[in-house]
């Protein structure tokens, strides 16, 4: 029942009951908010809060004044520069692999029935699920010298030394791509599912070649989809930290690592809370860009 | 091979002209799935060097860990977090979502997205401004700390299935019920709940999860005796590999699969 139909049945000489019944409706309608409190004041104590308190150090120097000392150190130490420069390569590198494996892989099964789909889905959702330590555990298992890649790599004759595949940049790659795949191809598949395969028919009747149907008429309905879980993708490679520290041996430090390491080396606040303004910032402005980008898509995908 | 030529799709491409697409297919699938499994037999293995397939077959690793104290303190610390996790996570991301959904205020838009700022915001950043913060409130290395950190990290992602599943919900139902003289709160539980248990239910599988393979945030406020398995899994692969972890990471994925297989079949039965 809306406020409009309780009007219109009062009539003339029900406007003091209409008033009445109006204030119980809204207050109704704000005690059912009210249900969120909880949930609120949580997410503001614990993470708000303490965040904003994180973010105010930022814009104070050593003795405590105000000053945008912390922010101009970050401009002038070509330091800083190369973890942001560090950061961008390997989420775009990782967006553009994940990409290039995922943008086939949701094809591959959209085209399958929808029951064959669904069994091949166990082997996309399996990793979703697992524990990333774990599975970078196992990248780090298979990865190393005396591993499963580099022993069956000689045993096949592709090389005759152990190569250095981890704790390297390439093995933070190839593990933050294995972490992030299911990000991309989860949205992908459910816009791909939904694209109607008449189009495709009407395309084919009319003279185009399969290439040319795919490139003119499916491709451009499944871009919602791509960049929706391609935007993903990258803004959480963004924040990643575990990974690079566990795969990049200490040589790939992206901007959660480098703020990891201000706190617990060099008890630093003022210049790890001002990187990590920059990083928010960063990962807002790319959010709302894809958001534009995206309309109608929905970013959190249909995988759930 | 006749059905190499037929048409494949409604682009009446042949099956032959896009057999990439079916090898490269399988190998992206090959690359996602295998990894985590390998780790399986692997950790029966009994060479330090985690061998595959194993040489010889063992059960030291799993031993190793069961009769280590630490690893079983940290082990029981990540199920009783990752358990009130779920238990406070799922009533308040419940509510939150039923009750801004049914409110349908203006404002409910607003407070939707912040209670999903803690999937936006990077994961690093939290665990750093709640140690600054449990500093000052005495609180580093206590139980309640993780526990409501890991709480305030699941409560969006219950709001997200919850919310999802309302969606398909026709709300009209609880008021034929309060019609038919049902409090606010029977309708809720007795109309609402068991139509949308099964989204709760997955919600709250998820929440313990989210606290059981959380890593950042246990790692700067997680500490002495309420060390999290996964805090103690981090700090031990910094130094080198060891095979214990493989072992674990068995039983981790075992215990994920098994969660979540239970958790589709109690959805299968509902339909």
């Amino acid at each position: 029942m809306t406020a409009g139909s309780i009007h219109a049945a009062a009539g003339p000489a029900g406007d003091f009951h209409a008033a009445a019944l109006r204030r119980d409706h809204w207050r109704e309608r704000l005690g059912l908010a009210g249900l969120a409190a909880p949930a609120l004041l949580l997410v503001a104590v614990t993470m708000l809060l303490p965040v904003g308190w994180l973010f105010s150090l930022s814009f104070l120097d050593d003795g405590g004044a105000l000053s945008l000392a912390n922010y101009r150190r970050m401009l002038a130490e070509p330091s800083y520069t190369r973890t942001f420069v560090t950061t961008f390569e390997i989420s775009l590198a990782t967006t553009a692999i994940c990409i290039l494996l995922g943008y086939p892989l949701a094809y591959f099964l959209s085209q399958l029935p929808r029951r064959i789909a669904n069994l091949c889905m166990i082997a996309v959702l399996l990793p979703f699920w697992t524990s990333l330590l774990v599975r970078t555990y196992a990248w780090l298992v298979l990865l190393q010298r005396s591993g499963l890649v580099n022993s069956w790599g000689m045993k096949l004759g592709l090389w005759s030394e152990p190569l250095q595949l981890v704790h390297n940049t390439g093995g933070t790659l190839v593990g933050m791509v294995h972490i992030m795949l299911p990000f991309l191809v989860l949205p992908l598949y459910g816009t791909m599912r939904a694209i109607d395969r008449n189009l495709l028919r009407a395309a084919a009747s009319l003279g185009s070649t399969p290439a040319h149907g795919f490139r003119t008429v499916f491709f451009p309905l499944s871009l919602p989809g791509l960049t929706a879980g391609a935007s993903l993708v990258f803004v959480l490679c963004l924040g990643f930290y575990v990974t690079p520290a566990m795969l990049g041996g200490g040589k790939v430090t992206m901007v959660s690592n480098r703020i990891a390491n201000d706190i617990e080396l060099f008890f630093n606040w003022g210049a790890a809370s001002a990187l990590g303004v920059v990083l928010l910032v960063i990962t807002l402005v790319v959010l709302v860009l894809a958001a534009r980008l995206s309309r109608g898509a929905d970013l959190f995908g249909t995988g759930h | 091979m006749g059905w190499l030529d037929r048409p494949a799709s409604d682009t009446q491409i042949s099956h032959r002209a896009r057999l990439w697409l079916y090898a490269l297919g399988v190998l992206v699938l090959a690359f996602l799935a295998l990894p985590t499994l390998i780790v399986i037999p692997m950790s029966f293995s009994q060479s330090q060097y985690l061998e595959f397939p194993p040489r010889e077959w063992s059960l030291r690793w799993y031993e190793a860990y069961f009769a280590s104290p630490s690893w079983m303190a940290a082990t029981a610390t990540s199920f009783k977090a990752g358990f009130c996790t779920a238990l406070l996570a799922t009533p308040l991301g419940t509510l939150a979502a039923y009750g801004l959904h049914a409110s349908r205020l203006r404002f409910a838009g607003i407070a939707i997205l912040a209670l999903l700022t803690p999937t936006i915001v990077p994961v690093i950043l939290v665990g750093i401004a709640l140690f600054y913060a449990y500093v000052q409130l005495k609180m580093v290395n206590s139980f309640l700390g993780i526990v409501l950190a890991h709480t305030m990290l699941a409560v969006p992602i219950v709001m997200m299935i919850v919310g999802s599943a309302l969606k398909s919900f026709d709300l009209d139902q609880e008021r034929v019920a309060r019609s038919l003289g049902a409090t606010r709160t029977q309708a809720f539980l007795r109309v609402t709940v068991p139509q949308i248990g099964f989204a709760i239910v997955t919600s709250a599988v998820l929440a313990f999860l989210t606290s059981f393979d959380e890593v950042v945030i246990a790692l700067f406020v997680s500490g002495g005796d309420n060390a999290t398995l996964t805090r103690m899994m981090f700090l031990a692969l910094r130094d080198q590999i060891d095979p214990t972890i493989a072992a674990i990471s068995t039983i981790m994925i075992v215990m994920t699969s098994l969660l979540l297989a239970v958790s589709q079949l109690l959805g299968k039965r509902d339909d």
